[in-house]
């Protein structure tokens, strides 16, 4: 009889590693079985550890068919894998791990986009106490300032819906201090450029109305490639799953772009905001933009390296985030 | 900020004869030896300026004059420990260490050497006398550690003067600071103000404010951090003295 110590960690649901070790939802196994499925019933002995201390927690000694989340030589496991499926042998020993306090991520997003949205907004009308008092509820007299609130309003509501209706999320929670962190970064930036933007000594850019229009054009093209983008990952998963395919390009040309990059959603993200920055000639901008560069830069990176990791047949023309470049 | 490196954490490891971490290669320490045996020569030097100074003048009144350029010469210098970590031949974080190292060069640079009517406050001689004993004892530790002779002295030392160093330095840096306040707000050093191409404006004063409040979560943390470091390294010895 095999017994095999395992890193655990906890279902998001329980705390302080206190688990039923109730039968997952009655679904069958959403992984292939490795082999056929044998007729007889296979019954386990499941011993469930804290993972700090290693005091027995529970001991189960008829468990049938269960769907915990568990690892595998230290690496934890996915919900949907299935005990059965695991080379186990009939007694194996859970461990657990408290993963603290956790929060949705649709909440996380919901917070961090309605944040800069309202700020900005703020701003724009020239609320009381940011500028000086003959300045409050006056409006800007360069109209690429009303564009410029424009435009991040609609990327700010474009993100929102899309986090309502679009994503399909892998991960349902998040630890709870992110969300600290994530709206620290986007309220502050956002009241940061804000401020300049609609600041009543704000300078337009240098070359007008060229600079201007080229700047709303790189930024409209970049929002409906990015919009293109979260579409076709999403349709890449059939609702309520977490299945992971590689993304093709679709008959949307500005989809056409996954043929040299595995994050194109970074990409025409990157190239919104070079937008943006364009159109406002502002340096708490090209600062935000560099910011995001980076982080979206790690992200795809680490994706780009899943995917390889993943999936043999990936295509070897792609790069994560620039083509050719990064 | 006055404290000594966050590498203690890691040097205390290998304090230990724990053998487990893979040192840098011989060439590396070779260097490494000649860098550290430079900065405690370095800081030596400014020990004996400001020694010499005070015994020629018979005040404290502005000796920073008399070791300016070493001083300046042998913090800059510092800066090259942060590419030791990011290089790898020393395991310290990159970020803890170039954090400390930025900001002892921001007040090197940024405030005594920007602001010239803060010079003579006799905050500055508090705050290098701190930088100067720390340093000797900092750098000739990593020197011993580094050939695997440390003498009890120099660990006991590392580990108990910050407990006196640390605050006197974080005072003089303060109070320097403080004075350099009404200077730069009336000539506006360092600030660019609206209206401008780029549509951006810094206001110095105000930021050195922030840093001075920044003092406030920080030392904190810094400190108990050392005295954690120090029970961990000079209690771990003599709990292995009582156990022979």
């Amino acid at each position: 009889m095999d017994t095999l110590a395992l890193e655990a960690t906890q279902p998001k649901k329980a705390q302080n590693g206190a688990v039923a070790a109730a039968p997952g939802p009655p679904t069958p196994a959403k992984r292939k079985p490795a082999k056929k499925t044998k007729k007889a019933v296979v019954f386990f002995e499941v011993e469930i550890l804290d993972a700090k201390t290693k005091d027995k927690l529970c001991f189960l000694d008829k468990v049938g068919k269960i769907l915990p989340s568990f690892s595998l030589h230290g690496k934890s496991l996915k919900d949907e894998d299935v005990l059965q499926h695991l080379p186990v042998g009939t007694t194996a020993t859970f461990y657990f791990r408290d993963l603290g306090a956790q929060i949705s991520w649709v909440t996380v997003f919901l917070t961090e986009y309605a944040g800069p949205l309202l700020i900005y907004l703020m701003f724009y009308f020239r609320v009381p106490f940011i500028y000086a008092p003959k300045y409050d509820f006056t409006t800007s007299k360069h109209w690429v300032v009303h564009l410029a609130c424009m435009c991040h309003s609609f990327h700010y509501v474009k993100r929102l819906l899309e986090t309502l209706f679009v994503h399909r999320f892998s991960h349902g929670t998040m630890p709870l201090r992110n969300i600290f962190k994530n709206c620290t970064y986007y309220w502050g930036f956002a009241a940061w450029m804000a401020y300049y933007i609609n600041h009543p000594l704000y300078t337009p850019p240098t070359y007008g109305e060229q600079q201007i229009r080229l700047a709303l054009t790189v930024f409209l093209f970049c929002q409906i490639g990015n919009f293109s983008i979260h579409i076709a990952l999403r349709n890449l998963r059939p609702p309520g799953s977490k299945t992971r395919k590689i993304p093709y390009p679709t008959k949307n040309p500005f989809t056409w772009i996954f043929l040299l990059v595995s994050c194109p959603n970074y990409t025409y993200e990157l190239g919104s905001w070079l937008g943006f920055t364009l159109m406002t000639q502002c340096l708490p901008v090209a600062f935000f933009t560099l910011v995001g560069f980076i982080q979206m830069t790690v992200w795809a990176k680490g994706k780009h390296r899943s995917y390889l990791k993943e999936f043999r047949d990936y295509p070897t023309l792609r790069s994560p985030i620039l083509p050719f470049i990064l | 900020m006055s404290a000594p490196a966050m590498g203690t954490s890691k040097t205390a490891h290998s304090d230990s004869s724990n053998k487990k971490k893979k040192g840098p290669g011989t060439l590396a320490t070779a260097y490494l030896v000649i860098y550290n045996v430079v900065m405690t020569a370095g800081w030596l030097v400014i020990a004996v300026g400001l020694v010499r100074a005070y015994l020629a003048r018979g005040s404290y009144h502005g000796l920073y004059y008399s070791i300016e350029k070493p001083l300046k010469f042998f913090q800059t210098g510092a800066l090259l420990e942060i590419l030791h970590c990011a290089v790898g031949i020393v395991p310290s974080s990159v970020v803890l260490t170039g954090f400390q190292v930025m900001s002892r060069v921001f007040l090197t640079w940024a405030v005594t050497h920007s602001v010239r009517e803060v010079q003579s406050e006799d905050s500055v001689l508090l705050f290098v006398v701190a930088w100067t004993v720390t340093e000797i004892i900092r750098y000739s530790f990593y020197t011993f550690s580094l050939l695997n002779h440390l003498p009890y002295l120099i660990k006991w030392a590392r580990y108990t003067f910050f407990i006196v160093l640390y605050p006197m330095g974080v005072a003089g840096e303060l109070l320097t600071i403080y004075a350099a306040l009404p200077y730069v707000q009336k000539t506006g050093l360092y600030s660019i103000t609206l209206p401008n191409k780029y549509n951006f404006s810094f206001d110095y004063h105000t930021f050195l404010i922030l840093v001075m409040v920044s003092y406030i979560p920080l030392f904190p943390q810094l400190y108990f951090h050392m005295m954690r470091q120090r029970k961990k390294v000079l209690g771990h010895v003599e709990e292995y003295s009582k156990v022979e």
